[in-house]
């Protein structure tokens, strides 16, 4: 994926199907994201987070159980959450044997929202390293610098 | 940092040719815009668009150095957006801890059940 995104993971010693439902039942998202969830499970449903004294809609994406569940979310009240005005946030979940699946999620769109809308269509383009690389090593740059 | 900064930060360095501007100017200290036209694929028009950006977003600064003008990258933006990207990649890992948490718990319960109500 080009440009801003980031990407971590984790092994969990579970069957995707377990981990399938702590990342989509709401009851158990509150307990690793929001404080409270309103969230239907089905593609392009709308519902809503609440995290402290904030809150913000969601739009679910993909919901193709146990393997993938995307949503959008951060985007100005009152807007349809579309690539450029929100981030999305994604899962995917692979079987690794039995009872152990490697959970990976990626958050991207932080780099897009604000941009004027011909940028955005060339930036979509461009195919190049990713930001985390570019980081990584400008920090490493910097490091030796000073 | 406020909303409106994070929008121009990220805007800027999301572009590839603003971040191999940005890259060049990291490794080589102050350059004229020149300099940097020589060595990217782009016009030096573009090159000088993308320091405009950078410029207002902070991470460069640019100094008159006789008849030339020099630009060089401010370090502590720079530090700056690195850490405010890194929060994010802790934020998600806290959260991935809590959900293997929460599946292994889930799992070792049904485990529990089966083993105590054989079908």
């Amino acid at each position: 994926m080009p440009g801003l995104a980031i990407e971590r993971e984790i092994l969990i010693e579970a069957p995707a199907d377990v981990v399938w439902r702590t990342i989509t039942e709401p009851e158990q998202v509150s307990q690793w994201f929001a404080d409270r969830v309103d969230l239907v499970i089905e593609p392009g449903a709308h519902g809503y987070m609440q995290f402290g004294d904030q809150g913000g809609p969601v739009v679910v994406q993909v919901v193709d159980p146990p393997n993938r569940f995307s949503f959008r979310w951060n985007y100005p009240r009152g807007e349809e959450p579309v690539a450029g005005n929100s981030m999305l946030v994604e899962f995917t979940l692979t079987r690794e044997g039995e009872e152990r699946t490697r959970l990976r999620v990626t958050e991207s769109g932080h780099e897009l929202t604000g941009w004027p809308d011909a940028e955005k269509q060339r930036y979509a383009d461009e195919h190049q390293e990713g930001w985390g690389e570019f980081l990584d090593r400008l920090t490493t740059l910097l490091a030796k610098r000073q | 940092m406020s909303a409106q900064t994070d929008d121009e930060l990220w805007s800027a360095i999301g572009d590839p040719s603003r971040r191999q501007v940005l890259d060049l100017l990291v490794s080589n200290g102050s350059v004229s815009a020149s300099w940097l036209a020589g060595r990217v694929p782009f016009s030096r028009q573009a090159v000088s668009k993308h320091l405009v950006v950078l410029e207002r977003a902070g991470l460069i600064r640019r100094r008159k150095q006789g008849r030339e003008v020099l630009y060089q990258v401010e370090a502590d933006r720079l530090d700056q957006a690195a850490r405010a990207m890194a929060d994010v990649a802790a934020q998600w890992d806290r959260r991935l801890d809590m959900i293997k948490r929460l599946a292994e718990a889930a799992h070792a319960e049904n485990k529990r059940k089966q083993e105590e109500e054989p079908s």
